[in-house]
C-alpha cells in the first residue's frame, strides 16, 4: 500500500496500481478512450492525460503506475490544457454525424467531447472517410467513426482467444478492419458493439430502431445457458429493441454471448402465437382462453379417470422459469402422476438416486478464472457455456487445463493434455486416470476416502485397467494444482453411460482432491430440479410415493397424453423421432409455447400460447445455485399470457389444492420454504458402477443456436456462420499469458 | 475457408528461400517464433515479388499466428507490397524533414515527366512510385530508396538522371 493524492484527495492504494484504476475507485473521473478495466493497457489514445508533480510532461493516467507520494492533478490547468488538445485531436477525423448514429447519446466520445471539446473546429482540411466492414449478421460497421482505440482488437485476442479483427496500415491510414472481407464469428463477438466507445461499431438487428434516451431499461436473466447472464433489456413503447449486459463480476461478469443478446429477436417472429387454438376434427380455430383451458382440464380429468393417472405425462424445456415448473408439477402430482420430466438431452437414468439435490458446478464462476488445473469432461466450452469459456481462458494464464471428449474441441484456450476417444474407450480413459490416482494415494489417503466412497468394489473395477502415460500426466497436473476442479458438459451428460461417467468423475475429484461438478442443460435445470421437475422427486428434494417414469421412457413407451412447457421435443430430445412419434400418436397433447411450426399443430390437440423469457416474471437458479428473479420487461403479444398464470387457471379448473398465487412471487415463496426444510436429507453415497460397459454410445451435439425455441428462431442468430457450421474451427492458440503482456 | 496448414509456405518457397526462412524461425524462442515474420515476409517478397492474401497466410500459419497479425505487418511497413509493382520500385519519402526540403516538387516531378502518383506504376511496367515515411536519412533530405539504395541530397536533375539511369 502506498499513499498518493488526487485532486488534493489523499487515498491510500495498492502498488503497482494505475493512476486511472485508483481513480475510478474513488469516483474522481479521468476521461478515457482505450482503456478498459477488462482489457490489456493499450495507451494509445492519450485522452487520460494528467499532471504529475515534479513531472514535466502530462502522463496517461491508465499507463502510469502509482508510486509514494506521487501528487495527481486531474483538473489543473496543465492536465486540463492536455485533455483538450488530445480531444480536439481526435475529432480532426471523425465524421460528427452524431444525428444518423446509433450511438447518439450513449457515446463516449460525444460524453467526453461535450466537456472537454471546442465548439468550433480549427480543422478545415479534407477529413478521411474509411470503407466499412462487412462484419455479417450481428454487427453494424460505420468505421469512418472510428478513433483506434483497438479496443475491439484487444477484446478479440485477449478475451475471446480469436483474432479476427486488426489494426491494418499505418499513419493516417489505419483502419480497423479484417482486411479480407471476412465475418466475425466469435460466439461473444457483440461484445465489441459496447467496448467501441464511439459509434463504429453498433448492433445490426436494432439499427435505427430507437435512441437511445427514449428506451427504458428493465433486468432480466438470460435463459440459454445455466450462468444465468444478466441482462439489460431496453424497450420502447412495449417493445424490446436490444439486450445489452448488466455487470456482474460473479456472473457474466461485463460480457454477454452472443445469444444472450440477440434471442429477443425470436419475440416478434412470424411463428409466435397470439390466440389459444384448437384442434377440432383435424382443423384448427382459434378460441378463448376460457374454452382452451376448460377444454385441456376436462380431457386431462377424463384420461386420468379412464386411463390412469401413469398415462399423462409433462414435458419442461429446461429454459422454463422455475415458478412454471414448480407449478407444472404441482399440477401434475395433483392428477396422481409422477411423469414429470425436463431433461431431454439425457438419456441414462440408472443412476439418478445418486444425483445431489441439484446439478451443480462444484466451484464458484469467478473462481473458474483462478483453477490450477481443471480437466474438462465431454465439453465443449465455447459452445455449450461460451461465458465459462472465457473464464478458463483466464486459467490458462498460470493453470493447465486437460480435455478429455468424443470429438476434436476447438477451445478458445490452450489445452495442456487432451484425449480424443470414442465411446467405447471412453469410461476406460477416466478409469485409467482413477487407477493412476488411487494406486498413488498412501494409505492414510484411503482412510480418509473409504468414508464417501466403496474402495473394495473400485479396486475390482480398476483390475484390468492400463494407465497409460496421459492418463498419468492428467492426474498428476490434479494433484499438483492446488485448486483443481473436474467439469463435466453436454456429451458427457448426453452419453449413454453417462452415470457411469460421473461416478468416475466423481471418483477422480476425491481422490485428486479436485472439485467435482458439471453444466447442465439450458438455463434452468437447477431450478427444474428444486422445483421438482424430475420424475423420482418432488419439490426440495421430496421423496415420492413411486417414482413417475424419466423421459426416455415416456418418449419409447408412449403415453396417452402430453402436456408441454416451452418444449418442442422433436428438435429438442436426444430420441427425437421417437419424441414426434409418441406425441404424435397420444391421444391428446397440450403445448404451452410461445411459437409453434407445423410439427407442432400436427401433434396438438390444444395449444396455448405464452409469454416469452422476458415477458414473464420469474426466476432462474444458476450453476452455483444463485437465484435470480426478474420481472417482465415487456407484456407478451395477443392473448399470450405468462405460463405460471396459465397453469394456476388449469389448477383452479381441475380443483386442486392450493392454488390461489397471486404473483410469481408467491409461488417462487412456497419452492423457497419447501427448501429451507430439506436439510441433509439428500446427501447419496458414491456407488461404485460393477462393469466398465464399451457399448457407450453419444448423440450427436446440437448446434448451440438450436438449443431453444427462441434461438431456433432468432433470425440474425441463424444468419451466422456458427450457426450454419461455416465458421474456421482450427485457428491459431492466443495465449492469454503472451497476449496480455502485449503480443501479435 | 481453410484451416491453418504450416505446411503451404515451404511448397511456395524455393528450397533456398525456405531454408533462410527455417534459419530466421531458429533464432526465436519456440514460443515466439512469430517475431520473425519481417524477414520472413521480406523472404516471400523477394521471391514473389509482392505479398498476396495467400502468402500471407501462409506466413502467418506457418508462424502459428493469426493472418490478421500478418497483414498488419504488411500493411504497416512500407517495405512490403501488395499489389504487382514495377521492376523497380522507388520509396520517396514525404515525411517532414524531406518535405521541408522539397518532397513535394520530387513527387510532382514523378507526376509530370512518368505520369504517376504514389501507389502507381508506369505503363511499361518499369517504375513504382510509393510514398513513405521517414527512412532516418533527415540529414541527406529530400531522399528516395530504389532497389535498397539511397539516394540522398536530391534535387529535380538528381533525380531525371537516376531515372535516366535506370531506364
Ligand atoms: S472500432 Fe470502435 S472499438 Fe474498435 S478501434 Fe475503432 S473506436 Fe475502438
Ligand atoms: S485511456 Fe489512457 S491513453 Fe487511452
Ligand atoms: S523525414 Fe525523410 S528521411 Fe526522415
Amino acid at each position: 500500500m502506498v499513499s498518493i493524492e488526487i485532486d488534493g484527495k489523499k487515498i491510500e492504494a495498492e502498488q503497482g496500481s494505475m493512476i486511472i484504476e485508483v481513480a475510478d475507485a474513488h469516483g474522481i473521473t479521468i476521461p478515457r478512450f482505450c482503456y478498459h478495466k477488462k482489457l490489456s493497457i493499450a495507451a494509445n489514445c492519450r485522452m487520460c492525460l494528467v499532471e504529475v508533480d515534479g513531472v514535466k510532461k502530462p502522463l496517461p493516467a491508465c499507463a502510469t503506475p502509482i508510486s509514494d507520494g506521487m501528487v495527481v492533478k486531474t483538473q489543473s490547468d496543465f492536465a486540463q490544457e492536455s485533455q483538450k488538445s488530445v480531444m480536439e485531436f481526435l475529432l480532426i477525423n471523425h465524421p460528427l454525424d452524431c444525428p444518423i448514429c446509433d450511438q447518439g447519446g450513449e457515446c463516449e466520445l460525444q460524453d467526453v467531447a461535450l466537456e472537454y471539446g471546442n465548439d468550433v473546429s480549427r480543422f478545415s482540411e479534407k477529413k478521411r472517410a474509411v470503407v466499412d466492414e462487412d462484419l455479417g449478421p450481428l454487427i453494424e460497421t460505420e468505421m469512418t467513426r472510428c478513433i483506434h482505440c483497438t479496443r475491439c482488437v484487444r477484446f478479440g485476442r485477449e478475451v475471446a482467444g480469436i483474432r479476427e479483427l486488426g489494426a491494418v496500415g499505418r499513419g493516417e491510414h489505419m483502419e480497423i478492419s479484417t482486411f479480407i472481407e471476412q465475418s466475425v464469428d466469435s460466439e461473444v463477438s457483440g461484445n465489441i458493439i459496447d467496448l467501441c466507445p464511439v459509434g463504429a461499431l453498433t448492433a445490426k438487428p436494432s439499427r435505427y430502431q430507437a435512441r437511445a434516451w427514449e428506451m427504458a431499461q428493465r433486468d432480466s436473466v438470460s435463459p440459454h445457458d445455466c450462468i444465468g447472464a444478466n441482462l439489460h433489456v431496453h424497450t420502447l413503447r412495449n417493445r424490446v429493441i436490444r439486450v445489452v449486459p448488466k455487470e456482474n463480476e460473479a456472473v457474466n461478469e461485463v460480457w454477454l454471448s452472443d445469444r444472450d443478446r440477440y434471442s429477443y429477436e425470436a419475440l416478434e417472429e412470424s411463428e409466435r402465437l397470439l390466440k389459444p387454438m384448437l384442434k377440432h376434427n383435424g382443423e384448427w380455430k382459434e378460441v378463448d382462453w376460457e374454452t382452451a383451458l376448460e377444454r385441456t382440464a376436462s380431457k386431462l380429468n377424463m384420461m386420468v379417470q379412464t386411463d390412469g393417472s401413469e398415462q399423462i405425462a409433462a414435458i419442461a424445456h429446461p429454459s422454463s422459469t422455475t415458478e412454471e415448473m414448480y407449478l407444472l408439477q404441482k399440477v401434475m402430482r395433483g392428477l396422481g402422476s409422477n411423469n414429470i420430466d425436463h431433461r431431454l438431452r439425457v438419456s441414462d437414468f440408472a443412476w439418478q438416486k445418486f444425483e445431489p439435490l441439484h446439478p451443480e458446478l462444484g466451484v464458484d464462476l469467478s473462481e473458474l478464472e483462478n483453477l490450477d488445473a481443471c480437466l474438462l469432461i465431454g465439453a465443449n466450452l465455447r459452445k455449450e457455456q461460451p461465458l465459462a469459456s472465457l473464464r478458463v481462458r483466464k486459467a490458462t494464464r498460470y493453470g493447465n487445463i486437460a480435455s478429455i471428449g468424443l470429438y476434436p474441441l476447438y477451445h478458445n484456450f490452450d489445452i495442456d493434455h487432451e484425449i480424443i476417444t470414442d465411446a467405447e474407450t471412453w469410461l476406460g480413459q477416466l478409469a485409467g486416470i482413477t487407477k493412476y490416482l488411487y494406486q498413488n494415494q498412501g494409505d492414510s489417503d484411503k482412510e480418509q476416502w473409504a468414508d464417501a466412497m466403496d474402495l473394495e468394489g473400485l479396486e475390482t473395477l480398476l483390475e484390468p485397467i492400463t494407465v497409460r502415460d496421459e492418463h498419468r500426466n492428467i492426474a498428476e497436473m490434479l494433484l499438483k494444482g492446488e485448486k483443481s476442479s473436474i467439469i463435466l458438459g453436454a456429451s458427457a451428460l448426453e452419453f449413454s453411460y453417462a452415470g457411469h461417467i460421473r461416478l468416475l468423475a466423481k471418483a477422480i475429484a476425491n481422490l485428486s482432491g479436485s472439485s467435482y461438478g458439471f453444466f447442465p442443460h439450458g438455463g434452468n435445470s437447477v431450478g427444474a430440479y428444486l422445483a421438482g421437475s424430475i420424475p423420482h422427486r418432488g419439490p426440495a428434494g421430496a421423496d415420492v410415493e413411486q417414482d413417475g417414469q424419466h423421459i426416455k421412457d415416456l418418449f419409447e413407451q408412449g403415453k396417452k397424453g402430453y402436456v408441454l412447457l416451452k418444449t418442442e421435443p422433436g428438435k429438442e430430445s436426444v430420441i427425437a423421432d421417437k419424441a414426434r412419434e409418441s406425441l404424435e400418436q397420444a391421444d391428446f397433447v397440450v403445448s404451452m409455447t410461445c411459437h409453434a411450426d407445423d410439427e407442432a399443430f400436427e401433434y396438438a390437440d390444444v395449444i396455448l400460447p405464452v409469454a416469452s423469457f422476458l415477458e414473464t416474471s420469474g426466476s432462474y437458479v444458476n450453476v452455483n445455485g444463485l437465484w435470480q428473479d426478474f420481472a417482465a420487461a415487456v407484456s407478451a403479444p395477443g392473448e399470450a399470457k405468462p405460463a405460471w398464470k396459465v397453469l394456476r387457471v388449469l389448477g383452479n379448473l381441475l380443483n386442486l389444492k392450493n392454488f390461489d398465487y397471486v404473483s410469481a412471487e408467491d409461488v417462487r415463496k412456497e419452492v423457497k420454504g419447501r427448501l429451507s426444510a430439506v436439510g441433509d436429507r439428500i446427501k447419496p453415497k458414491w456407488q461404485c458402477p460393477e462393469t466398465l460397459p464399451r457399448d457407450g454410445f453419444a448423440p450427436r451435439p446440437v448446434n448451440m443456436y438450436q438449443i431453444d425455441g427462441w434461438l431456433r428462431r432468432s433470425p440474425s442468430l441463424q444468419d451466422t456462420a456458427l450457426a450454419k457450421g461455416q465458421e474456421i474451427l482450427k485457428r491459431p492458440r492466443l495465449s492469454p499469458f503472451h497476449n496480455i503482456v502485449g503480443g501479435v | 475457408m481453410t484451416d491453418a496448414n504450416p505446411q503451404i509456405l515451404q511448397d511456395l518457397l524455393s528450397a533456398d528461400g525456405f531454408e533462410k526462412v527455417e534459419t530466421w524461425v531458429s533464432k526465436y524462442p519456440v514460443e515466439r517464433k512469430r517475431a520473425a515474420i519481417i524477414p520472413i515476409m521480406s523472404i516471400v517478397q523477394e521471391e514473389h515479388g509482392y505479398l498476396t492474401q495467400e502468402l500471407m497466410d501462409a506466413v502467418a500459419d506457418y508462424l502459428g499466428c493469426p493472418k490478421i497479425a500478418a497483414y498488419e505487418v504488411a500493411s504497416f511497413y512500407s517495405m512490403f507490397r501488395l499489389k504487382e509493382a514495377g521492376k523497380y520500385v522507388i520509396s520517396l519519402c514525404t515525411n517532414v524533414s524531406c518535405m521541408l526540403a522539397g518532397s513535394g516538387d520530387i513527387k510532382k516531378w514523378f507526376k509530370d515527366e512518368l505520369g504517376i502518383s504514389p501507389g502507381e506504376t508506369t505503363e511499361d511496367g518499369i517504375f513504382t512510385l510509393k510514398e513513405v515515411e521517414c527512412m532516418a536519412a533527415c540529414g541527406g533530405a529530400p531522399m528516395l530508396e530504389v532497389d535498397k539504395q539511397y539516394h540522398e541530397n536530391l534535387d529535380l536533375d538528381k533525380v531525371a538522371s537516376l531515372i535516366r539511369e535506370l531506364k
